[in-house]
Order: structure tokens, then sequence, then C-alpha cells
């Protein structure tokens, strides 16, 4: 074999220059973007005021943080939490159930397969998508000022942020199914409400479970903050007790939380791996 | 004679099979039933639990619905046909101060989106199990990446707000820690799906770890980081319009007010221009994703 030298590699690039390099308009487009990024970035930091003397001064306060935090103690509410954080399951649990079944039907509406009218699921869609766009924690401070303070609020909240996705997801699900038993069930004699009912339902409910888990799984976490606003619960503890710095209790708090979601997460994996195994008898 | 026998003989097999089957069919379904049931108790035993435990009650639903619809009806503004102009820029009186900070929130969910994706991207080497140089670092890299995505954005937002004080730099920091955590965990699994062969490629040729990872992984892995890095991007200006509720800057800060102090149709006027911003990131996002699925196909990877 031969090796390639230095002068080889010269060689051919004065022979022809265009293998060798990038053509002009290519690179001058990608450095563009790279500036244009650097300057964005650049205009952010200077925006937020960000400097390394700030970055230190908050360092060295955050570390006092943490000293304060060691070690994290519940003091004498420990059951007070633990009650919070069954609140906290609660809410989730509920809020998921409620999007899931107001979410059905209008998966079933907002699929092209079901309701061929292109400018009705077209609009229905786009409602879906702008719904999203609204986090959370906003929608439980709207609820907390509609009903008031308390876990219903945040259940409330987590319904109606979650209808929108769920209906989106359900809509795809359903858009995704496999024509050939639909064709089975119409030849069979079976009606279009027979069709949906046999054709189709069997083969996205546990793709809807799964993602209905899935969720649940999320809306744990999301609503360990929701108290952060007045809607109930482990988050109305953890930012009370960061209100009155007592920093023991919020570190207490926050491990409480990491070991909720850890084991939530742990559970609905192996439910969902099952769903999913289970899928051909189900 | 034996042509008499042979077939009684396989007949009462054939009928003790069938027995057998049928017993184990139903056996099954029993069992496949006594599963369900158990399920059914579970889910009901958690659905009355969490039903008396989050004050959820049919009357409160009842009484809750129509106020929450009557201040949902409330933020709508009164226009009329005549006097359209007028009563737009009555509804919008705020605009130049909402766009500067619905500008701020886009600005924070960018920066906090690069800065998180910088560490993940630094992290993410140590967190995957075919490019790790010791487990030590596997391990500490992980757990530190875990820690950062599970506890939530928010709660570290309440205490960056109490380290380096109110504003959008308290928010930058709490958007960046968590998008370290979760970036760097589909980072790591992108890398744990290169191909093995570009890897022993940079290694035969006598690069050291630090070339490995220049010239073998990132290359591969950079069109997947891309497209994770996008989709982070539209969820932390969706996420940055919350963290204004405690104080760390943004659009969020000026809802809360507005909620707080009932000013009905400033929440409608408010709401639907982060609708409209955060469905305009969505779709140009989508837009370069796809556009730059379709470039790694058309390049043959």
């Amino acid at each position: 074999m031969q090796t390639v030298t230095q002068a080889d590699i010269a060689r051919l690039k004065s022979i022809n220059p265009a293998l060798l390099r990038r053509p002009w308009g290519q690179s001058a487009r990608d450095w563009g973007l790279w500036l244009v990024f650097a300057a964005v970035l650049a205009f952010g930091l200077w925006w937020i005021d960000a400097s390394p003397l700030r970055v230190f001064d908050g360092l060295s306060k955050l570390g006092m943080l943490v000293r304060l935090m060691l070690p994290p103690w519940p003091g004498e509410s420990f059951f007070d939490f633990c009650y919070a954080i069954l609140e906290t399951l609660a809410m989730a649990f509920l809020g998921t159930l409620i999007a899931a079944v107001i979410a059905l039907p209008l998966g079933f509406l907002g699929a092209k397969n079901i309701v061929p009218n292109w400018l009705f699921h077209f609009s229905l869609r786009r409602v879906f998508d702008g719904f999203r766009g609204i986090d959370g924690l906003v929608w439980a401070l709207i609820f907390v000022s509609a009903v008031g303070m308390g876990p219903f609020a945040g259940v409330l909240a987590i319904a109606v942020g979650d209808v929108m996705v769920f209906g989106k997801l359900f809509a795809e699900a359903i858009e995704n199914v496999d024509r050939k038993s639909v064709d089975g069930v119409r030849a069979a004699g079976g009606s279009d409400t027979h069709a949906v009912r046999l054709g189709v339902f069997p083969q996205v409910l546990p793709v809807m479970i799964s993602h209905v888990l899935y969720f649940f799984e999320s809306n744990v976490r999301s609503a360990t903050i929701l108290g952060i606003v007045g809607a109930g619960g482990i988050g109305l503890q953890l930012s009370d007790r960061i209100r009155i710095n007592n920093w023991h209790e919020a570190a207490f708090i926050i491990l409480m939380i990491l070991v909720t979601v850890a084991v939530i997460d742990a559970i609905s994996m192996r439910i969902r791996a099952r769903i999913i195994n289970d899928k051909p008898s189900a | 004679m034996t042509t008499l026998d042979q077939p009684q003989r396989s007949s009462t097999t054939r009928h003790d099979r069938l027995t057998s089957f049928e017993a184990r069919y139903q056996h099954a379904k029993r069992v496949r039933h006594a599963w369900t049931m158990l399920y059914g108790v579970l889910f009901l035993a958690a659905l009355v639990a969490s039903v008396s435990v989050s004050d959820f009650n049919l009357s409160g639903l009842m009484q809750g619905l129509p106020k929450a619809w009557t201040y949902i009806a409330g933020t709508i503004p009164s226009l009329s046909l005549e006097t359209l102009g007028a009563d737009l820029g009555e509804w919008y009186w705020g605009l130049r101060f909402w766009l500067r900070l619905l500008v701020e929130t886009i600005l924070m969910g960018f920066v906090g989106t690069v800065l998180g994706g910088v560490l993940a991207l630094s992290l993410c080497f140590f967190a995957s199990r075919n490019l790790t140089p010791n487990n030590g670092f596997y391990f500490v890299s992980r757990r530190v990446l875990e820690f950062c995505r599970t506890v939530p954005e928010l709660v570290f937002a309440l205490i960056f707000v109490f380290a380096f004080g109110l504003g959008p730099f308290a928010g930058v920091l709490a958007i960046a820690v968590h998008t370290a955590g979760s970036l760097g965990k589909l980072f790591a699994e992108v890398n744990e799906n290169v191909d093995p062969r570009s890897i022993e490629g940079v290694r035969a040729a006598g690069g050291n770890w630090p070339m490995v990872m220049r010239l073998a992984v990132v290359p591969q892995a950079l069109p997947n980081y891309a497209s994770y890095l996008l989709l982070r991007f539209e969820i932390n200006v969706r996420g940055a319009s919350a963290l204004g509720i405690v104080g760390a800057g943004g659009i969020g800060q000026e809802l809360y007010v507005a909620i707080r102090q009932f000013e009905y149709t400033d929440i409608s006027a408010i709401m639907l221009l982060l609708i409209a911003v955060v469905s305009i990131i969505d779709i140009a996002c989508e837009t370069v994703r796809h556009r730059m699925i379709g470039q790694d196909l058309i390049s043959g990877h």
C-alpha cells in the first residue's frame, strides 16, 4: 500500500480544488448562521445581566444554602409531608384520569380516518396545539382564582392541561390503526359503530393506556410543584418551608419528591412493559 | 384386528387431549379473570382514595365548573365591529411592554437551552456505557444527570432566586440545570447507539480518547443532538413562561400579576400572545428538524 503524503494532498488540491474545499456559498452561509447564533447568545447573556462576579457571588450563597440544608430533617411534620405526597399523587391520578376520559371522544373526532372532513379536524388539531402552549402552572393559577386554593384546583389544572395533549396523541394513534381489521368488520356486515368498536378500539387501547400511564408519571412530577401557586400537595409545603427559610425541612421534602418520583417511574415502567407485551391478546 | 384397534385408541387419546386442553383453557381463563378483577379492585381503591384525599366531590365540581366558566368567559373582551380598532387597542394596551417580556422569555429559553446543552454535551460521553473511560465516571455523571432532571425546574428556580436575586438570571440557570439533566441522558443514549466501527477506526489510527469522541462519535450523533436540542428549546420557552411566577423573569411575572389582581382582559391578551409565540416556535423548530433529517437522508447516513 502507498502512503499519502502532504505533497500528494497539495497536488490533488491544485488539480481539482473543488474536491477538497466546500463551495464558497455554503461555508459563507454556515459562518453567517454561527455568527447570528453567537450574537443572539451574547445579547441574551447581556439581557439577563450575566457576569462572572454575579455567578461567583451566587455560588457562595448557594454553598451557604447547601450547608443550611444539611442534614435534611423533617422536624415534627413528617406525617404532614406524607399526607401532602398522597395529595399530590391523588391530584395526578384524578387529573390524568379525567383528562383521558374527556380526550377519548376528542381523539376520535380529531382523527382523519374517522372524521373525513378536512376543515373540521384541521381546526380541532390547531385548538389542541394552541392549548398545549400554556404551562400547567398557569392553569393552576387560573383555577386557584376560580375555585379557591386546595388540591381540587390542582386536579382541574392537570385535567385541562392534559386534555389537549391526549386528544392529539389519541388522534394520532387512531390514524395509525391497521385498515385490515376495520375492513374485516365491514365485510362481516358491521356498521360504522361496529367498525370503530371492534376494528379500531382494540387496536388503539393498549397504545392509549401506555400514553396515559406515561402522562400519569409526568403529572406526578409536575403535580409536585403545583402547590407553589396554592394548588395543594407537597409543593405547598415546600414553598412554605423555603419562604420561612427552614432549609432542613425543604431539603427533606426535595428528597421525598425524588424518592416518590423514582418509585412511580419504576412501577409505571413495569406496567407499560407488560401492556406492550400483552398487546396481541389485549 | 390392528386396523380396528388403531382408530379406537387414537380417538381416546384425542378425547383425552381435548379434555385436558379444555381444562387448561378454563384454568387460564380463570387466572386471567382473577388478575383482571385484582387490577380492577386496585384501580377502584386508588380512585376512591384519591377522590377522598383531593377534596374532589361532585357538588364541588358542579359549583366549580360554572365558576371556572364565568371566569374564562370574563377574560374575553367585548369587541364590536364598529370600534374594532379602538377595542383591540384597549385590549392590548400593554402590547409594547408585553412584547419586551415575551422577548425576554424566548431569550431565557434560548440561553438556558444553550448553556444546558453545553453542560449535557460535556457530561454525556462519561454517561455512555460504551464510551466512558472508567466506571467511576459513569456512575457519578449518571447520578448528577439524574438529580438535575428529577428536581423540578421550579424548585431550582426558587432556590436560585434566593441565591442570585430576582430576575431572569436565576430563571436561565434553573432552565440550564434542568436541560442539562434531560439532554445529557438523551445524548448518552444517542452515543450508545453509534456505530462502533468508526470508533475502532479512529483507535486503530492511534487516536486518544478525546480524538475518538471528536472524530468518531460526535459526527455520527450530531444530527440527533441537534434534533433533541431544538425539541428542548420548545419545551424551555413554554417552561420559561411559568418561571416568572416565582420571580424568575419573563412574561410569567406579568401574567401572575394580572391573574392575582383579576385584570380579566389582560389575562386573555397575554395568554393569546403566549400561545401565538409558542406555536410559531413549535412550527419553526419542526421545519428545521425535518430539514435536518431530510438532509441527513440525502447525504446517505
